[in-house]
């Protein structure tokens, strides 16, 4: 049946789009946009008076656990809590147990995807077999299967050489690589960042040169490669200069953070909440500033969740022993929009960062709401005000610092190839 | 004057006046190790779990005979011989021992936080007795005893700690505490072993041992653990001992009334020469001393009421 969303504000970040339109939905394609459709019978008619209609959101990073850590999150539930963040188009990273380094893996993801999912999965492949920095994994073979981009995401290839031969592999494929940035060595097995709450607390710190020596060596490797790179889940301010400076010589480099870096400090790991760890860890609030001044200015592209959910068994724990990390499907847009009202961000600079960016960086033919282009839309209601719940989580898991947390903004519908996925029928 | 808190965490949890009431409690507690008959009945009927998943001698002793002085029944628990080495897990075993109702569970663990995470899901009182390199705040409280019973007073004080601040919870508790009182605290020893934002916690940093030590009432020496050196954290114990190492020389610097604790157990030779250690300005067996009675107080006020 043909979807019709009337009345709302259509915000499109690729073409400049800021107007009252309606959008017109048929056979999984945009048919028309223009103002005034007229609905007629056969039509399922969305009203959007006082919403925004904006292109499927995409989070290019996340975790969905599956195969291998069924227990945290499958794809099934991972795709679940996209959409009821306002996500259409998810990038999965490759830490799964298998890990996908090889086609029999991005297969399984892909089957899973088109059977248990019901916003679009894009499996990212391992830059090295089992992530372990050491040999090139199969990127023909998984580009063929399905994978979008590259990424050894939660280690760093230790050996800048590996490196240069993963971006030399990946240019041959024209794939783009992910690069989490982390000196292992200097990071020293810390716990968090390395600061004034770290000495009250006497927790071993991961020192800021952890990320941004490994930010200025893949730069200096794409740059002498000739192939771009996307610099993960930026965290301190060193970060954003070094990206910055990158930028303005030319260099293929783009970037992204997530919304736990804009909104949250060290401060907040004072209290051994296990839920506040994460990697790279929560920062100052000089970072902190940075990084919404690296989101303003452009030098950080892309907002992605780094959704990465743990159960009980992880963070339940003692702060050392419990795992890094934090799911963030469900909060992202809430956090981003908090950065709208406070006048850090444009909407239109906000929905960039989740629409059109990620669409370019990835070579996705979607983030946008044009005639003719994939039927993927969010509808953003800014002024739902609540509290984020753990009962009303869709994520397997609940290990999130935001629980609690008073949010305002979220997705009213999330639609896919012209079908309203959220709120679900169920 | 009861206590605010059910639990002793970290030095945060006082406020100075309790800090007054609990060295003021555990003065007249000293007292009863000096009888004959060590033991009143105070704590009659009441249990107390020592859980200590890091091995200790002398603190898990000191709670022990402190909490034997008041007549509580004491049961130690090692993590060598608990069911930590099955893969229980912290809450579960807190749970287990919290099943047989104890009155106070004194936890000594090397993760910091490791105690909070118990009190947050307990009802027991817990005493943190040192997580990891954050605090150990009994250990605070006996040094102060110990300083004060000395020089009469904290306010004033002018305290250097020496050694590996950077993995001391005994330096961290301290520092909290003397400031909270009034005194003032330096810290001394490698740059690789001192926080780059020790100044951060209200202390001032001398690179110098000398330096550190000439105008103060008080040198806390820190021990050294040996395995440190295979971090690449100093060089070489000689040369540790060198130039950070309290003997007769540096000491000759400091004032003549100047005390040295450590809380010990001591590397003789290392971080602190024999004559040093076995002279008259070391108080060290004081602080052990000190330490029931402190410990005697604490329980008394968490649990005794």
């Amino acid at each position: 049946m043909p979807l019709l969303i009337k009345n709302g504000r259509v915000l499109d970040p690729a073409s400049g789009t800021d107007a009252m339109l309606d959008v017109l939905i048929d056979g999984g394609k945009i048919l028309e946009l223009r103002k005034q459709i007229t609905a007629t019978g056969s039509m399922q008619v969305i009203d959007a008076a006082g919403l925004i209609v904006a292109p499927g959101l995409i989070d290019m990073h996340t975790h969905l656990r599956e195969p291998g850590q069924e227990y945290k999150e499958t794809i099934h539930t991972g795709a679940r809590a996209a959409a009821a963040g306002g996500f259409t188009s998810i990038a999965c990273m490759p830490n799964t147990s298998p890990v996908n380094d090889n086609a029999s893996v991005t297969n399984f993801i892909m089957h899973q995807a088109r059977t248990e999912a019901c916003v679009n999965v894009y499996p990212v492949g391992a830059l090295t077999m089992g992530l372990k920095g050491e040999a090139l994994a199969e990127y023909g073979d998984m580009k063929e299967a399905g994978i979008v981009a590259l990424s050894d995401d939660g280690k760093t290839v230790k050996s800048a050489e590996v490196m240069r031969r993963c971006l030399e592999y990946a240019k041959t494929f024209s794939l783009p690589v992910i690069c989490h940035c982390e000196d292992a060595d200097l990071a020293a097995r810390g716990m968090m960042h390395e600061g004034i709450v770290s000495t009250r607390l006497g927790m071993r710190g991961i020192a800021p040169a952890a990320e941004e020596l490994i930010v200025a060596r893949e730069i200096a490797l794409a740059e002498w490669v000739g192939h771009p790179v996307h610099i993960a889940h930026v965290s301190t301010s060193g970060s954003v200069r070094i990206i910055r400076e990158a930028k303005a010589r030319g260099v293929a480099v783009t970037a992204e953070t997530a919304p736990h870096y804009f909104t949250l400090t060290d401060d907040a790991v004072a209290s051994f909440d296990t839920a506040t760890k994460v990697n790279p860890p929560l920062r100052t609030q000089q970072d902190l500033d940075a990084i919404r001044q690296g989101l303003k200015d452009g030098t950080l592209d892309v907002i992605a969740s780094d959704h990465a959910p743990h159960s009980s068994l992880e963070k339940d724990v003692e702060f050392d022993h419990a795992a890094f990390g934090m799911i963030g499907l469900e909060t992202s847009l809430s956090l981003t929009l908090s950065l709208v009202s406070e006048g850090v961000l444009t909407l239109m600079q906000a929905f960039e960062k989740y629409t059109v960016n990620p669409a370019r960086i990835l070579n996705l033919s979607k983030g946008r709401i044009q005639a003719g282009g994939d039927g993927d839309i969010t509808i953003i209601d800014t002024q739902a005000e609540y509290v984020m719940d753990r009962g009303r989580l869709f994520s397997k898991s609940s290990n999130s610092p935001f629980i609690g947390r008073h949010l305002k903004g979220r997705a009213a519908y999330s639609i896919v190839a012209g079908s309203i996925i959220y709120p679900f029928a169920d | 004057m009861e206590l605010r808190c059910k639990n002793l965490l970290s030095i945060g949890d006082l406020v100075p006046t309790e800090i007054t009431h609990i060295l003021d409690t555990a003065a007249s507690m000293k007292e009863v190790s000096e009888r004959d008959i060590k033991k009143v009945p105070t704590l009659r009927g009441k249990t107390v779990i020592n859980l200590f998943f890091e091995p200790s001698t002398r603190t898990r002793t000191s709670f022990e005979i402190a909490g034997k002085r008041l007549s509580a029944d004491v049961v130690n628990i090692s993590a060598s011989s608990s069911s930590v080495v099955k893969g229980e897990t912290l809450r579960d075993t807190g749970e287990n021992l919290q099943a047989m109702h104890p009155d106070l569970i004194v936890v000594r663990h090397s993760c910091a936080g490791a105690p909070k995470m118990l009190a947050d899901v307990l009802p027991s009182a817990i005493i943190n007795a040192g997580d990891g390199a954050h605090e150990h705040p009994t250990q605070a409280l006996l040094d102060a005893f110990t300083m004060r019973e000395r020089k009469g007073s904290l306010a004033g004080l002018k305290v250097a700690i020496i050694g590996d601040i950077t993995h001391s919870r005994v330096a961290r508790s301290n520092i909290f505490l003397l400031n909270m009182m009034g005194a003032q605290v330096c810290v001394s020893g490698p740059q690789t072993m001192v926080p780059r934002f020790i100044e951060s916690l209200g202390v001032t940093f001398i690179p110098s041992i000398i330096d550190a030590v000439r105008d103060v009432d008080v040198i806390m020496m820190l021990r050294i653990q040996l395995e440190r050196q295979s971090q690449s954290l100093f060089p070489t114990i000689r040369e540790y001992s060198r130039f950070f190492g309290l003997n007769r020389t540096v000491l000759s610097h400091a004032r003549p009334d100047v005390l040295v604790m450590h809380p010990g157990p001591v590397n003789r030779g290392i971080e602190m020469s024999a004559d040093v250690m076995d002279g008259p300005k070391s108080i060290i067996l004081e602080q052990v001393t000190n330490g029931v009675a402190v410990r005697m107080a604490l329980m008394y006020l968490l649990i005794g009421k």
